[in-house]
């Protein structure tokens, strides 16, 4: 069942009435050519129109998309030979975060990324793609073994944030996310993050501190999800919508705060239009990405890490 | 020491009946202490570092009866105090709200940073003050703790944070977001250089700031009774359906989690401070095992 959103209703309306004119053409030949071809220019002039002019909270319908690809999806279409591992080794397996090694382009990669589920199965197993801090821990130890063998890292953000729950809290979520901040900023690898999805606050910098940060055109990323923040605001996370728009919590405004790189285009309707064209983006991106961090020797890696980092913020300074 | 420590000196105290805070001081000549209902004079309780004289109930110091509290007397320079807010995201209020808190507590931000003598050994230091804006991180608090532990790390002395923060500011958005991962590689660095951390954490200590450097910390400390945690309690029972125990999210709840390193009293703060500096003191001590070996990392 493909999940319709509502600002999409004209266009799948059209497209239905074509459909049906097309059928009716062929079944009691009334040529409807002529109609149909009017029909079919007035549905391009009108995706244009809708997927040109996506409001904030249309990306945040698209990127809580069910159909949406996830980061298990990537990686199939995007590395070869992946291999899955799991477990913290000090609590458990956390299947919202999924880890593993992989070839790209020939060369050994480690791949870590949120997983969220598509139904509601899979969703309970991925607990909604919101991790424990064992799903953290297990993250950053696969990180460690990358910088051990020397390998480049690649992270797909997608998680409306950690868990909140009494588990997390007591096993230290605070703390596990904290570790990873402190350990992402000196491992001595290259460091890849791809917001494929809902960058929801602390949960998913926890796999966030790289030396490039990219987003699909469609994905968000935000210190509080608009409900959050429109009940905090206004008392109502009924208000989200609103909320969305003042966040700014776009690739586009990310881009402009300076705060990532690049913004992946998405096919016309979203990445889940088409997994293998989104992956193709996804893929030109990270080559290029790598292509150029990987030049770096370490401490020049880790100089511009913090030079990136450092220049994150707005204010001003002025003798008072 | 302890006596001098209670009995602080003249001229800087300032007055705590201007803090408004939910759990803090109220105002007036008289105290009722919101713990055990003890009713003695507010002096007293400021004399006695805002704990309870009669059952230790720990209220919120601001960021100079901290200073006043922990330094060695006259010796704290402060730093970037000429850091302003700006308005990112262009929110509504913002800048006014700044405005109203900058003239309420006489503070540039939420945070104090600066350096100063502990028993005559240097600290750089940073101090957030909950009665600005709930003590959240916004571009200047991530920026003035970046650049004090940035000076931390080109000073080669030790980083000590005391937190009090509901976490990232919502209205500079993502902005804030981003200073924990700014303070963190800071941090990183500076301890990759062999310097000392220490985290205190104070009431309140939750969400982005617990999550990021209040928790990186060497050691990781918090004062009595205070509320630390990731998730706020209402989400956490909104999305489990169940009621939390009395002491969830309290810092003795995390000390017996595993989570913290010690739970101290503030009457022993300055002292328990101390001696950690006292014994991670790199002056006359020979050169480490890793600078003979050749800097092996």
């Amino acid at each position: 069942m493909n999940q319709i959103l509502d600002f999409e209703k004209p266009i799948i309306d059209l497209r239905d009435k074509i459909t049906e004119l097309k059928k009716i053409s062929t079944e009691s030949e009334i040529d409807l050519t002529n109609e149909v071809k009017e029909l079919e220019k007035k549905l391009n002039i009108l995706e244009e129109d809708v997927y040109s002019n996506l409001k904030p909270w249309n990306r945040v319908q698209m990127a809580r998309h069910q159909q949406r690809p996830t980061t298990l999806d990537y990686i199939s279409e995007i590395f070869t030979d992946f291999i899955e591992f799991h477990g913290d080794r000090y609590y458990g397996d956390d299947e919202a975060i999924v880890s593993g090694i992989a070839f790209y382009n020939d060369e050994p990669i480690t791949v870590i990324g949120h997983q969220r589920g598509k139904a509601t199965k899979e969703n309970i197993k991925r607990n909604f793609g919101m991790p424990h801090p064992e799903g953290y821990r297990k993250a950053i130890r696969h990180m460690k073994q990358a910088e051990k063998f020397d390998r480049p890292i690649v992270c797909f953000i997608d998680t409306k944030g950690a868990y909140p729950g009494k588990q997390a809290e007591e096993r230290g979520q605070s703390e596990a996310i904290a570790y990873n901040l402190l350990e992402m900023a000196g491992l001595e690898v290259p460091i890849v993050c791809i917001v494929i999805g809902e960058g929801g606050s602390g949960g998913a910098l926890a796999l966030g501190v790289g030396d490039h940060i990219h987003m699909l055109e469609n994905s968000t990323y935000s210190v509080i999800s608009p409900e959050g923040a429109a009940s905090i605001l206004w008392k109502d996370p009924a208000l989200a919508e609103k909320a969305a728009e003042s966040m700014k919590i776009t690739s586009y405004d990310l881009k402009e705060f300076g705060v990532i790189d690049e913004i992946i285009p998405e096919p016309k309707g979203g990445a889940h239009r088409s997994l293998e064209e989104q992956a193709k983006n996804i893929d030109k991106v990270l080559t290029a990405s790598l292509k150029e961090l990987n030049q770096y020797n370490v401490t020049d890696l880790l100089e511009n890490r913090w030079l990136k980092y450092k220049r994150i913020g707005e204010f001003s300074e002025e003798t008072l | 020491m302890l006596l001098k420590r209670i009995f602080p000196r003249k001229g800087k105290t300032t007055n705590v009946s201007d803090n408004n805070g939910k759990k803090d001081v109220p105002e007036g000549l008289m105290t009722k202490c919101v713990n055990c209902k003890t009713i003695y004079i507010s002096k007293e309780l400021e004399q006695n570092l805002n704990v309870c004289p009669n059952c230790d109930h720990h209220y919120q110091q601001n960021a100079w009866q901290r200073i006043e509290s922990i330094f060695d007397e006259d010796t704290f320079e402060e730093w970037d105090k000429e850091l302003l807010s700006t308005n990112p995201l262009g929110f509504p209020e913002y800048l006014e709200k700044i405005d109203k808190d900058r003239e309420k507590t006489n503070l540039n931000e939420a945070v104090v940073t600066g350096k100063g003598l502990i028993d005559d050994l240097p600290v750089a230091f940073t101090v957030m003050d909950a009665r600005f804006r709930m003590g959240s991180m916004g571009s200047v608090v991530g920026e003035k703790i970046a650049r004090a532990v940035e000076r931390a790390k080109d000073e080669n002395i030790p980083f000590i944070v005391f937190t009090a923060s509901g976490g990232a500011r919502m209205q500079e958005g993502v902005l804030s977001l981003m200073q924990m991962a700014k303070i963190s590689v800071a941090l990183k660095r500076h301890s990759t250089a062999g310097n000392l951390m220490i985290s205190v954490m104070t009431d309140p200590t939750t969400g982005g700031v617990s999550a990021s450097f209040a928790s990186q910390g060497d050691y990781n400390f918090a004062e009595p009774g205070a509320l630390i945690g990731f998730a706020g309690r209402r989400i956490i029972e909104q999305t489990i359906r169940e009621k939390l125990p009395a002491d969830f999210q309290t810092a003795e709840f995390l000390l017996k989690h595993g989570q913290l390193d010690q739970v101290i009293h503030r009457h022993k703060m300055r002292e328990t401070l101390s001696t950690i500096l006292k014994i991670h003191d790199k002056n006359n001590r020979p050169p480490s095992r890793r600078q003979e070996a050749g800097g092996i990392k």
